[in-house]
């Protein structure tokens, strides 16, 4: 399940820039420059993402990681299509963004479940807003919610449900669309430690059927490892990419398993000693502005 | 007071050959006795009230002939039910004020709801047309009744034009409101999912607003009546409104309160209709802390 097209170059090789896409086939997602700039409320701007660069093959999966407020959501608002880059282009499938394209997923940091809607009617939303027939929507939206687990609880509105089970909601709506592209944003961070494995396990296998390439932000260095095939630290803001590690661990994994293998170990101490840099920086300047 | 043995004491009182009580069922019980003991206030506060004015107006303590008293009041109100009233039977005067009311809050909230939901979501509309609005709604909307009567006549229209002006704002205002504040993330969710514009008005924003605009019906069907009946006390053929202007035309202050206790009822019962409605529709909501278990 390892053989999706990605350059397996020394193991844990720090590539300060993007190990170009080798392969004949266009890069699923590829950012050049990309530069986002917002408006504050006092009129001056804030750059939120600076020049920044990186490119996700097909089929591959791509964790995130940099300190908090730098910009990560940001970046996957701008491969989305819900924000425009201010400078700099992106291309989705090689060709430039212009609006929302049916082929991403995305998968909020906030609970985005429509609170109205009974769990099937969730999960059928996507399919419904794309046109597919009632009955049709119906019995695809079924079969993702038979497979994250929740086919009994089709009935229930989200606010009856756990949190984690309304996350398993979301990967069902967003799934339930085939996504070519699948952006997630700290989807587990509101769980607990256990559950945190079992969906990390369960997003392995759901991918693993679907050959979509993810680009997977979170704060959980050990969650990175265990479910991507490279690894990216952005800088303390605005994001930039400061360096990209390759995780060289063999596929299929379990994330309880990989995480007690030696080389997980070895390759968390690399990323976390570029990180941690980032990390106190940004802490540094947090602590410097309160003053 | 019985109430405080339950409250506590695990061991029940009731020597009934009843299973072993559980917690759960005391405190079920508790809670039932609490109802009770709360209606039964609540039934014992009116008593007294009223036959604390009964009283008071009898031995003349207050004047019975500009406060009347509730014998009096009861008696009118059932002369109206039994004989009817100078314009007509009294259904018939309620049946013409709901429908007034009713008529110019439909046409007040759909137009609110509309308005309110379209400048909410599309900003060039709210920047223009925003600053006439507050103009318009700082104008005391009640004087316009007068201008009504002139404009409409002494039929319904002018008294549905009052209930819609003074219906109009509230739901407006928080219609727009409710569109203005639809959690973004909801609608970014809808975007990807594959919404067009059309689909997030119909399928977010307004499921999203629904909170908003209902707790402005309840406020706004109260002011509907409002706005019927003053339009009927200024001038009309038929109405509660009118009754309560005939009734002070010839100083029968009993039938002043008889109208407003009619118009009371009328209130509430169309309250309790609201609520029920609302029940029905916020069924994805979470029950209030209020509705146990
Ligand atoms: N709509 C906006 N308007 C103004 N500033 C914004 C906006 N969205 C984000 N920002 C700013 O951009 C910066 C990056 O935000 P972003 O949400 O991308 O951070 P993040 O890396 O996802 O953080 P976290 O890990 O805490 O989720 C922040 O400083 C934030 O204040
Ligand atoms: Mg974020």
């Amino acid at each position: 399940m390892s053989e999706q097209g990605k350059p397996v170059t020394g193991g844990g090789t720090s590539t300060p820039e993007r190990p170009a896409a080798s392969s004949a086939a266009v890069p699923a997602i590829e950012l050049t420059n990309a530069t986002k700039r917002f408006r504050t409320p006092s009129g001056a701007l804030h750059t939120a993402v600076r020049d920044l660069d990186l490119t996700v093959a097909q089929g591959e999966f791509v964790a995130v990681v940099g300190p908090t407020g730098c910009g990560k959501s940001t970046t996957l608002t701008l491969v989305s299509g819900l924000e425009e880059p201010t400078e700099g282009e992106v291309r989705v499938q090689g060709r430039p963004v212009a609006g929302i394209s049916d082929q991403v997923g995305f998968v909020f940091q906030q609970d985005a479940v429509f609170p109205w809607r009974t769990v099937l009617s969730n999960v059928m939303a996507g399919p419904r807003f794309r046109g597919v027939p009632v009955a049709e929507a119906r019995e695809r939206a079924r079969d993702w919610l038979a497979r994250v687990g929740l086919a009994a609880f089709e009935d229930r509105y989200p606010h009856q449900l756990s949190g984690g089970m309304r996350k398993r909601v979301a990967l069902a709506q967003t799934f339930v669309n085939d996504p070519k592209i699948l952006l997630m944003d700290e989807p587990f961070s509101a769980l607990d430690v256990q559950t945190r494995a079992l969906m990390s396990d369960q997003l392995l296998d759901l991918w693993a059927g679907t050959g979509s390439s993810v680009v997977f932000v979170t704060h959980d260095l050990d969650e990175a490892i265990a479910l991507a095939d490279r690894v990216v630290v952005m800088t303390a803001g605005p994001a930039t990419v400061k360096e990209v590690f390759t995780v060289d661990l063999p596929r299929p994994r379990t994330v309880e398993a990989v995480r007690l293998e030696p080389r997980f170990i070895e390759i968390y101490r690399e990323i976390w000693a570029s990180l941690g840099e980032e990390v106190r920086i940004t802490r540094e300047r947090g602590a410097g502005n309160a003053a | 007071m019985p109430l405080d043995s339950t409250l506590d004491t695990a061991a029940p009182a009731a020597p009934a050959p009843a299973p072993p009580a559980t917690r759960t069922e005391a405190r079920e019980r508790a809670a039932r006795h609490r109802r009770f003991t709360v209606l039964g206030a609540r039934v014992l506060v009116l008593a007294l009230f009223l036959g604390l004015w009964e009283v008071c107006a009898r031995t003349e303590v207050v004047d019975p002939f500009n406060f009347s008293q509730p014998s009096r009041i009861w008696s009118q109100i059932w002369q109206w039910i039994t004989h009817g009233t100078a314009q007509g039977s009294l259904g018939e005067q309620i049946a013409y004020t709901l429908y007034e009311a009713l008529t110019g809050w439909v046409i007040g909230v759909v137009g609110g709801v509309l308005l309110g939901i379209a400048l909410g979501r599309i900003r060039f509309l709210a920047d223009v047309l925003g600053p006439y609005i507050k103009v318009l709604n700082a104008i005391p909307r009640i004087v316009l009744a007068p201008i009504f009567l002139i404009w409409f006549g002494l039929g319904p229209a002018s008294k549905v034009a009052s209930a819609v002006v003074l219906v109009f704002f509230p739901v407006f205002f928080n219609a727009f409101q409710g569109a203005r504040e639809v959690d973004r993330n909801l609608v970014a969710n809808a975007r990807i999912l594959g919404a067009d514009n059309r689909r997030v008005t119909l399928q977010v924003v307004i499921p999203a607003a629904t909170t908003w605009i209902f707790t402005s019906l309840h406020v706004s069907f109260g002011f509907a009546l409002i706005g019927a009946i003053v339009g009927e006390y200024i001038g009309a053929t038929k109405g509660l409104g009118l009754l309560v202007a005939a009734a002070q035309g010839t100083f029968n202050a009993a039938g002043v309160y008889a109208a407003m206790t009619i118009l009371a009822v009328v209130a509430l019962l169309t309250e309790g209709v609201l609520t029920f409605a609302e029940k029905r529709l916020f069924r994805w909501k979470p029950a209030d802390a209020g509705d146990g278990r």
